[in-house]
């Protein structure tokens, strides 16, 4: 997933060694519980020892917000447990099925294999940042995706239309098997990859027509 | 019936929400005061507590409390708790620490000072079937009446062990003439067909165990307010769940509100929820604060759920025209933890799908110390038509026989009686569907890629015939014209990415003449009202539902005839139903539905739900009171009746390629064609035709658990280790069709369909193989690469013939 220059910049500063490393050391209760995530700020959360929150400031769906983030944690985790954006789903909690892939300065990106720091300064787009804000217009994307009634039990559709999105933009005029590869980062366990790549190659349609 | 919207694309009403990111799972609910709850998983595949210390743990900052086994229901004999002090499987729940946040939960749970026991365990049923071998459970490894024991008696352990004679025989490589089966039932004179037969094909085949792994993992949210359990369950099934969370947590069900709006699939293992679901809600009542438990994909692997394992005999008879006239099966089915039954269903299939006169069914399900088991989308079916059709396809080969041929005269017709009872059916069109599949896919023309070797690929093609229950009756329906002119159809059915909480409610607006948009699915949440429903599995829903509203809809449609002959004269046969009005038929006086339910309401009694029918179930009328006065009620049992099974058939054909130099398959081509009966939403049938098919191929090709022997803990317990279809491994080219030829004994004519595609989708990929290798069966699944390499390089198999959780 991504293109090489955000691919590049991201492993300038943490390379995929330095996030395991990070997210080992600092989550040290690992072996039975699989990634971990810090809770709602409402309810007098402390977290660990040695693992201190730090004030930041995202820019999600177009709005700055500001929030506090353990060092290890993850995008997908701050967005739904601190901004409560729960359109973003946790499928796999480790890059194995895309059911979390956001938007990173418009590139797919896993939401679990991010940490949360990687992306200040960046503008993360989510499922619920899709539509017009001001008309709650559906992105072409989601209307192509209602049009050729898409998915069945819908868990993975957030990440697949997010990857959709990044698609459009990249080859607005891709083969069916170019939309397939586009995208084989996310997994559908109902197995709806034919209707899927319809409702991908109609967006692709409707992208081309504006 | 007028068909209207019946066989068209409609937009499912909550599409919408799944799109935007709107649609709440069980993981999206946030009440205030949430805490999280996570579980010590048992690092052995058997032991026991022996002592713990939670008090490093207790003093941490920010955990709430601790929930043991003993404060949890436990049932004697080999049935499953949510919390245990004797775990019987890797990674089976212990406790559990509630926190203000998951990470400290978690940190909590390392900080338990736990010692633990190892007891012996067994992870491969034909081991603790070896004279010697070790047992599952302490009292033994088979648990039910004993031998001899009266009919009341209780069920009971014992150890359950073939003898040393049995075993020089399976270590031979042979079929044990005389072990002792647990079930068993036969017909004809198996000795005499085997011995007039033209060609006897024998083998030993394996089908490996393998995870369900829904999408979402069967995360859970509870908490209590006056009194009430509010319960947010991962569930295929809304409104079985709210019983079933009731039972375990002992509770009357009137005091459960189950919200299970969506669900991120089950495929068989959330029928009634899961029991993890009484974690939270049992911990919630004891600190009284909600309680989220998020299931991650790493628990998920274990307490998820699994198909059980096939390790199998069979030995089929042929006439030298290809049909087969008899069948000797013998099963051994890993049970894990908790036991499972998938073997009776698939001698009966076997019976079903080659309708031999003579057949032979014996089989044991030994409980294993692997994660629990549970129905996997065609529960039985699925594996045996995966194992047995290469059999097929081998057979046909030996008798210089067409595949599709030899499919087609061993196909059963309308007049079948299968299994030790002898069931029927009500509809079987197995051979139109084969015949439409054939021309679908080109059979003829592509018979020429048989064996075809081009450069270092190897071509196959393999057809496949995968039947399944599909329906069942007697269900209520409940619904709702209310003031605003609007159907409410209550379904107590749930959201679990079929459609058919959507699609069951089509023939009810049907009945009515009602467009789409006239038309409000009520779904979700038992605090609506929701009538007496299926569970969504076996294929049933759509059967059954559609009868439950067609039903519920007729009874309307008559109340609402009632009120017009009443308000505008005439008698009720003189009016006709459209468009959302009441009509005298030939023109003339009408009224609208809003109009009908404001009289209903004015009129009370059955009209508006304050008399409730005598037949309907008792779970239905609490929620037609919910109901009562708020508009014209349609409520009523199916009582359609019927006589025979109702099954649906999906006959699947692939063409594959091998590539000789890796062993990898290519999946070319695939189409599948099913008997569903009549069609009610194409698009959502394709779908489900398709994904289950799809399904098919993964548990013939990757998916598997991988268990290490001497410490019997998992190595396979993720995706990527035990990976499902993704866009790259599934063919671009797919067709599919229905027959569509409605079931005689539904007014509907509709039969299910999410069962069926997996064995056409996993049989026509075996098949195809067998083809692609010249008529070698190779009788195990999945297939790999390296076993298929071994093959072809004419290697010794990587595995034993019999090997179980091998990768």
């Amino acid at each position: 997933m991504g293109d090489a220059e955000s691919v590049g910049l991201m492993e300038k500063k943490y390379s995929r060694r330095s996030f395991i490393k990070g997210v080992i050391a600092v989550g040290a209760t690992a072996s039975s519980t699989g990634y971990l995530l810090g809770g709602p700020l409402a309810l007098g959360a402390q977290s660990i020892p040695g693992a201190t929150e730090r004030l930041i400031t995202l820019n999600v769906n177009g709005q700055d917000r500001r929030v506090d983030v353990l060092p290890n944690e993850t995008l997908a985790m701050t967005l739904r447990y601190r901004l409560n954006l729960t359109g973003t789903k946790l499928g796999c909690d480790r890059g194995e099925c895309g059911a979390c892939t956001v938007l990173i300065d418009g590139v797919n990106q896993y939401g679990c294999s991010m940490l949360t720091h990687q992306v200040r300064g960046r503008a993360v787009t989510t499922i619920e940042g899709l539509e017009n804000p001001d008309t709650g217009e559906l992105s072409l994307v989601q209307q192509a995706v209602l049009e050729e009634g898409g998915f069945q039990c819908a868990f993975c559709a957030p990440g697949f239309i997010m990857s959709m999105e990044a698609m459009i933009k990249v080859n607005p005029s891709p083969t069916r098997e170019e939309a397939a590869m586009a995208l084989s980062g996310n997994l559908c366990r109902c197995c709806d990859y034919d209707k899927i790549l319809t409702c991908a190659m109609r967006a692709a349609e409707l992208a081309r027509s504006v | 019936m007028a068909d209207k919207l019946i066989g068209t694309d409609i937009a499912p009403p909550d599409l919408v929400a799944k799109i935007t990111g709107r649609a709440l799972y069980a993981e999206d609910f946030r009440p205030d005061g949430m805490v999280f709850a996570k579980m010590l998983l048992s690092p052995m595949p058997h032991c026991r507590v022996r002592s713990v210390d939670a008090s490093r743990a207790l003093a941490m900052e920010g955990v709430i409390d601790i929930l043991r086994a003993d404060e949890v229901p436990q049932r004697e004999g080999p049935r499953e708790s949510c919390l245990t002090d004797e775990p019987h499987y890797e990674g089976e729940p212990v406790l559990a620490i509630a926190a203000v946040t998951e990470e400290i939960a978690a940190a909590a749970i390392e900080a338990i000072d736990i010692d633990f026991e190892p007891l012996p365990f067994v992870l491969d049923p034909l081991e603790t079937l070896r004279p010697g071998g070790p047992t599952a459970y302490s009292e033994g490894n088979l648990f039910g009446r004993a031998p001899g024991a009266e009919q009341g008696d209780p069920a009971t352990f014992r150890d359950f062990k073939w003898t040393e004679a049995d075993f020089v025989e399976i270590d031979g490589g042979r079929m044990p003439s005389n072990a002792e089966a647990v079930s068993e039932w036969s017909k004809g004179d198996i000795d005499a067909a085997f011995a007039g037969a033209d060609l006897i094909v024998e083998e030993a085949i394996v089908h490996q165990s393998l995870t369900h792994h829904p999408m979402e993992p069967r995360t859970n949210m509870a908490y209590w307010e006056n009194g009430k359990l509010y319960a947010h369950v991962s569930t295929q099934s809304t409104q079985r769940t709210k019983f079933a969370i009731a039972g375990a947590v002992g509770i009357d069900p009137e005091d459960v509100v189950m919200i299970a709006e969506y669900c991120g699939g089950g495929f068989g293992s959330k029928i009634s929820g899961s029991t993890p679901m009484q974690i939270p809600a049992i911990f919630s009542r004891k600190i009284n604060r909600p309680v989220m438990l998020r299931i991650t994909r790493y628990e998920e692997n274990y307490v998820g759920r699994a198909r059980p394992g096939f390790q199998s005999w069979v030995r089929m008879g042929f006439q030298s025209d290809g049909k087969c006239t008899g069948v000797d099966l013998f099963i051994v089915e890993e049970g894990g933890a908790y036991g499972s039954g998938d073997n009776g269903t698939a001698g009966a299939i076997a019976d079903l799908i080659y309708t031999p006169e003579n057949m032979r069914f014996r089989a044991v399900s030994m409980y294993t110390n692997t994660p629990p088991k549970a129905a996997q989308r065609g529960p039985g079916g699925a594996q045996i038509v995966s194992m047995l059709e290469p059999l097929l396809a081998k057979a046909g080969h030996q008798l210089g026989i067409d595949r599709l041929e030899m499919r087609m005269i061993n196909a059963p017709g309308p007049d079948v009686e299968f299994g030790p009872r002898g069931s029927t059916l009500t509809s079987v069109h197995a051979k139109e569907a084969l015949e439409q599949g054939a021309e679908l896919f080109d059979w003829a023309g592509k018979r020429e890629l048989s064996g075809r070797r081009e450069g270092s690929k190897l071509s196959g093609i393999g057809v496949a015939l995968s039947p399944y229950t599909a329906g069942s009756r007697g269900r209520d329906g409940l619904m709702i014209i209310r003031p605003d002119g609007k159907l409410y159809v209550h379904q107590g059915i749930g959201n679990l990415g079929t459609h058919s909480v959507v699609d069951t409610a089509l023939p009810a607006a049907e009945v009515l003449g009602l467009n789409w948009d006239q038309v409000e699915i009520v779904w979700g949440d038992s605090s609506r009202g929701m009538p007496y429903s299926t569970v969504q599995a076996g294929s049933q829903t759509t059967h059954a539902h559609t009868r439950a509203n067609h039903a519920a809809a007729t009874d309307a449609a008559r109340k609402i005839r009632q009120i017009a002959a009443q308000s505008l004269g005439g008698s009720p046969g003189d009016y006709e139903l459209d468009n959302g009005r009441v009509f005298r038929r030939g023109g003339g006086a009408g009224l609208s539905f809003a109009q009908v339910a404001e009289r209903a309401i004015q009129m009370g009694g059955e009209y508006d739900g304050h008399t409730l029918p005598e037949d309907i179930h008792r779970e239905t009328v609490p929620a037609a009171q919910i109901l009562a006065g708020e508009g014209l009620m349609g409520v009523a049992k199916d009582n359609y009746g019927g006589e025979g099974s109702v099954y649906t058939f999906v006959a699947g054909f692939a063409h594959v390629e091998i590539d000789s130099d890796t062993g990898v398959v290519d999946i070319k081509e695939f189409v599948g064609v099913t008997d569903c009966g009549t069609v009610i939403h194409p698009r959502s049938l394709g779908a489900q035709l398709y994904g289950g098919c799809i399904q098919g191929m993964g548990m013939a090709m990757t998916q598997r658990w991988v268990f290490d022997p001497q410490y019997g803990v998992g190595f396979a317990t993720r995706f990527y280790t035990a990976r499902p279809p993704g866009f790259l491994d599934v063919p671009l080219n797919m067709k599919w069709a229905a027959v569509g030829i409605a079931d005689p004994q539904s007014p509907v004519g509709a039969k299910g369909i999410g069962e069926p595609p997996v064995g056409a989708g996993a049989g026509a990929l075996t098949a195809a193989i067998v083809d692609a290798l010249g008529g070698t069966c190779l009788c195990r699944t999945p297939l790999t690469p390296d076993i298929i390499l071994a093959e072809l390089e004419g290697r010794e198999s990587p595995f034993g013939k019999l090997d179980q959780h091998v990768g």
